[in-house]
């Protein structure tokens, strides 16, 4: 698997008297194959996974994947890690669900033949190869999702990164993005609010007001936060 | 609105033919259309055009949707023309105008996206010297196109929300949440595109 280092990352948004601290001093390896992120909202871990390849650079410490600095190095990194976002109608950039798997490839510089193989295989894969001329905006939620899914696997990153990618979805759409995400073989780092995505993770980290509050076994680290929600709202 | 200038699968003549052909071909119409000086030639540039419809193999509502948008310009057209100028002239100037809607249309109706973009593309490649970046301009053209129903989708919703709340049709409360929303798409749309490797 490969290796996340963050290493004693603060930062925040804004300056002056509108600054707003969202990490304070967080270290962490992650090596694992499936890592949930939880915590509230605006308790920093959007952030913290804006920062795995490279979206955003942080103001102190340092991030790397497999010893490449996001700084230095956020081209290779991208290549490595791929990003999928809450809201896939803000990721899919093309008009057609074809047209947008190809993206990626075709930037790369990519063959025609290659690209229509491999975009081929891959609508396959996440059962879209019905829609492959659709206008993407015609898609189901869940699909539209998939779509999203699908062009940043048909890069072949060797992590992929999720920020709350089930939050628009009904229960049914959010199974199947649950099942997809949980047969993939790469590794995955998953922010959710879902918590029982995370059945069968091997590690979960707990943000709470910017910190990393907590890291362990899922059942533990739910527990916790669960515990800390109660506090917080009971006072 | 599904099939507004969008991509519609087949294997016509006109979809086979070449993205940077056709596009040529529009822009010869566009400046053809200047050319437009009596009803008959008028009428003879929408025959042409619905011609190339049934040449696609695309039906007459398809044609239909692409003109509907134009409706109020186009009957504002019609009645400036006949007062001002008189009926001839108002015929050929709504022809002209439905005619090139038409084709335009008929265009982006038989050419994948990628394909035109490609085109404009490589017909932009000598405006390299003088500091134009054909990629971008590719890429804004298709985000152009993918971004309209997003906007239209946006609309929609707080058009809804209005209602929801028993607002009457006011236009600040209609724009202002608008515009807040498609700048927030463009944000989070930007951010996508750096994560998808676009900005390396």
């Amino acid at each position: 698997m490969p290796l996340i280092d963050v290493r004693g990352v603060t930062h925040a948004y804004g300056d002056g008297q509108a600054r707003r601290l969202v990490l304070r001093d967080v270290s962490v390896t992650l090596s694992e194959q499936r890592i949930g992120v939880i915590g509230a909202n605006g308790s920093g871990k959007s952030t913290f996974v804006r920062l795995l390849n490279g979206l955003v650079l942080p103001a102190e410490g340092t991030v790397s994947v497999h010893g490449l600095d996001t700084r230095k190095h956020g081209r290779e990194v991208r290549k490595r890690v791929g990003f999928c976002f809450t809201d896939p109608d803000a990721q899919i950039v093309m008009p057609t669900v074809a047209e947008d798997v190809a993206f990626g490839l075709r930037r790369r510089g990519l063959g025609k033949a290659e690209v229509a193989a491999r975009v081929r295989a891959t609508l396959d894969s996440y059962g879209l190869a019905d829609h492959a001329d659709h206008p993407a905006h015609l898609l189901s939620g869940g699909q539209k999702q998939l779509l999203a899914l699908s062009s940043v696997l048909v890069t072949e990153p060797d992590v992929l990164v999720l920020d709350e990618p089930t939050t628009l979805l009904d229960l049914r759409n959010a199974a199947v993005v649950q099942r997809v995400v949980r047969d993939l073989p790469h590794q995955v780092v998953l922010v959710t609010h879902h918590l029982d995505l995370l059945d069968g993770f091997d590690r979960v980290l707990v943000f709470d007001e910017a910190r990393l509050v907590y890291d362990g076994q899922p059942d533990a680290a739910v527990a916790f936060y669960r515990e800390l929600m109660a506090r917080e709202v009971l006072g | 609105m599904s099939s507004l200038g969008l991509y519609i699968p087949g294997g016509s003549p006109l979809h086979r033919m070449r993205a940077g052909t056709k596009l040529v071909l529009m822009l010869l119409a566009g400046a053809g259309s200047v050319l437009l000086d009596h009803p008959w030639q008028a009428a003879a540039a929408v025959a042409v055009a619905l011609l190339g419809y049934a040449v696609a193999r695309l039906s007459w509502r398809v044609a239909l949707r692409q003109v509907r948008p134009l409706l109020w310009i186009v009957g504002f057209v019609a009645v400036f023309h006949t007062v001002v100028n008189g009926w001839e002239r108002a015929v050929v100037f709504v022809g002209m105008i439905v005619s090139l809607v038409l084709l335009a249309g008929l265009v982006t109706l038989t050419t994948r996206t990628t394909d035109m973009v490609d085109a404009v593309v490589h017909g932009l490649r000598p405006l390299r010297r003088v500091g134009v970046h054909p990629e971008r301009v590719g890429l804004l053209m298709a985000l152009g196109i993918r971004s309209v129903p997003v906007v239209v989708g946006l609309a929609e919703e707080v058009r809804d929300a209005q209602r929801a709340r028993g607002l009457t049709a006011s236009p600040r409360a209609f724009a202002v949440p608008l515009i807040v929303r498609s700048l927030r798409h463009a944000d989070a749309l930007g951010d996508a595109l750096v994560a998808r490797g676009v900005d390396d």
